[in-house]
């Protein structure tokens, strides 16, 4: 009978080394993460005061800087505003997948140029919108509307095929259940797919926001920018993003500062957002 | 339904006799989805011809040809040709997957194989935490961050492998090697993530199978897992390549914005989306500068589009070894 061989110390070490890369490769893709939240919290909270959330930018080259309470309130209503188009649009275009087109030819071609859209780069869907929205005429200048419009494109792939997940997931017994009953279909979905698909659609929907609110490209061709805070959507807006665009690209230590101070803020919001995101979607699996 | 009859003013009533609940929200309901489902496609193709129209100009003046394989670009002069910014786009993406795919792949390997389970979940979200940093901040942070601290070791590289190709001269603060890096971080998660997906769904026989005949982890993972994955790594790395060519806002902050093809990997360079990006605020007076930046934004779409379809080739085939091998399990 043959003995069990032994590893060679050759192999051993191989294996040492290799396993050792791999952990050294892990390490290597967070160092960056590392660095960059150190240097967020550091030059973004030294940004940060009541002043600094609760004024306009000014604009001014000499004397204060201003604060980015117009870009908060921007980026706040452009995607709501965004998330109000992409969500029923997305859920309805899901619904559609799951309860009706399934593996039909139109279903499947429909998922195809869903994936498509996930892959179009966000500067693309500025442009798009700038053209049809802009050039076009007939619908006046840069308004904030037009940037959530942008957004929402962006996010309906995102928001589609999270839902169509969700929705598969629904038991088909539930389906079966309620047509058994009598139930039209309209209102099976109404009453039973969608509720019991709830934390799902809603988990897709905050990733799908937290990826719109920190798009800068599309914004630049739609919603642009102004000083003041303002409420009308029919207006140009200041948004998060842009503001921390443009003031990346002045040569001020105080406006910089202001820059680092937006980024911090925007991080954390996209990151309450993601983390809302979590808790739902575990709850849900724990239920 | 032999027990159903229909009186004149056509409400249905079946046996005892119930009023059988009305159709008609029920086909509504069905043609709206269907609608959206359709008008989905019906803006993509809109968008994309609309895209065409507006791009004439600049490809009536310079031809299709000349447009993309010019390699000036000059405002001044009113001449657009696109070749220094694909080929700028091509160098940063390449650079981003020469560094962030062995990473992202390591990564994904680490995180399946070899990590105490405990750690495995804290880890993975912190990968996946890179994707929730937006794009602007990744530029910032390059801006401030990245360029000075890097700039003295880029510039010793430069000088000590000068007789590399590519290699060698005086470093530019932003340049093609810090965009292609910045973008690497930002491809990491998403690679990242899809190879973890793959490579989860690696049977346990197969693994199993190697362990039993004597292979140390490192062997195991060779023979079973990477061979069984490399179609969907692949994937993922076609995925990262499209987000690294269509990033706009990260890489013009930190690739220089010069319109001269750079003779080096550290000196300025522009990419097609930059170009958008910056030059779409002074081009709003000149139609043809405009219809030149749109045209740029659609080889950037093609681009990112063929670059998608290879992906999606690549992730089906993937997926469809995975039902085979499956099927043959149950």
């Amino acid at each position: 009978m043959s003995e069990l061989v032994p590893i060679s110390p050759r192999r051993r070490r191989t294996d040492l080394i290799m396993r050792g890369i791999f952990a050294a490769g892990t390490m290597l893709a967070l160092v960056p993460l590392g660095f960059i939240i150190y240097y967020l919290l550091r030059r973004g909270l030294g940004a940060w005061s009541w002043h600094f959330f609760t004024s306009d930018p000014t604009g001014r080259f000499l004397g204060d800087p201003g604060g980015i309470k117009s870009a908060i309130i921007g980026t706040i209503l452009i995607v709501v505003l965004a998330t109000a188009i992409a969500v029923p649009l997305g859920i309805g275009v899901a619904l559609y997948l799951v309860e009706y087109g399934k593996r039909g030819r139109l279903a499947n071609i429909v998922r195809y140029f869903i994936d498509v859209m996930t892959g179009v780069p966000s500067i693309v869907f500025g442009l798009f919108i700038y053209i049809v929205l802009i050039l076009s005429g007939g619908f006046g200048g840069f308004a904030a509307w037009k940037g959530s419009v942008a957004l929402s494109l962006l996010m309906l792939p995102v928001v589609t095929r999270s839902s169509e997940v969700v929705l598969e997931l629904v038991p088909n017994g539930l389906r079966e259940a309620g047509l058994a009953l009598g139930s039209p279909r309209w209102r099976l979905i109404g009453r039973v797919i969608l509720p019991t698909a709830l934390p799902g659609l809603v988990t897709g929907s905050l990733l799908a926001v937290a990826r719109a609110a920190g798009e800068t490209a599309p914004l630049l061709f739609t919603a642009f920018a102004v000083n003041a805070t303002t409420f009308n959507i029919g207006q140009q807006m200041n948004s998060l993003p842009i503001q921390i665009f443009n003031d990346v690209r002045q040569a001020q230590d105080r406006i910089v500062d202001r820059a680092w101070g937006g980024a911090l803020t925007l991080v954390v919001m996209i990151l309450l957002a993601t983390l809302v995101a979590r808790l739902i979607s575990r709850r849900s699996h724990s239920a | 339904m032999s027990d159903a009859t229909t009186t004149d003013d056509g409400v249905t009533r079946l046996a005892f006799g119930r009023v059988a609940p009305s159709r008609l929200p029920d086909r509504a309901l069905r043609w709206v989805l269907t609608g959206l489902a359709v008008l989905v496609l019906a803006l993509i193709a809109f968008f994309f011809a609309r895209l065409y129209i507006e791009a004439n100009p600049a490809f009536a003046e310079f031809g299709h040809f000349g447009f993309v394989f010019g390699d000036q670009w000059n405002v001044s002069a009113g001449h657009f040709g696109a070749w220094t910014l694909i080929v700028g786009t091509l160098i940063t993406s390449a650079v981003a997957l020469i560094i962030g795919i062995p990473i992202a792949v390591a990564a994904a390997v680490f995180l399946t194989e070899l990590c105490p389970r405990r750690l495995r979940g804290t880890l993975g979200t912190l990968v996946e935490l890179l994707a929730a940093v937006p794009s602007v901040v990744y530029g910032l942070w390059g801006v401030f961050v990245l360029i000075p601290k890097l700039r003295p070791a880029e510039q010793w590289f430069s000088d000590t492998f000068a007789f590399l190709p590519f290699v060698g001269g005086k470093v530019a603060g932003p340049n093609y090697f810090i965009g292609g890096l910045i973008l690497a971080i930002m491809i990491i998660p998403i690679v990242s993530s899809i190879s973890r997906e793959v490579m989860a769904t690696v049977p346990a026989e197969n693994k199993e199978a190697a362990l039993a005949l004597g292979a140390t982890r490192w062997e195991m993972i060779r023979i079973s897992v990477l061979p069984y994955s490399r179609a969907g790594i692949a994937g993922a790395a076609m995925l990262g390549l499209g987000r690294a060519i269509g990033e706009t806002i990260a890489v013009t902050l930190v690739i220089g914005n010069s319109p001269q093809l750079g003779h080096a990997i550290f000196d300025q360079g522009y990419t097609l989306a930059a170009v958008v990006a910056n030059e779409f605020g002074e081009a709003a007076s000149d139609p043809i500068h405009r219809a030149a930046l749109i045209a740029a934004g659609l080889v950037l779409f093609v681009l990112t589009l063929l670059v998608n379809l290879a992906a999606r080739f690549y992730v089906v085939r993937a997926e469809r070894g995975h039902r085979i091998g499956r099927g043959e399990r149950a």
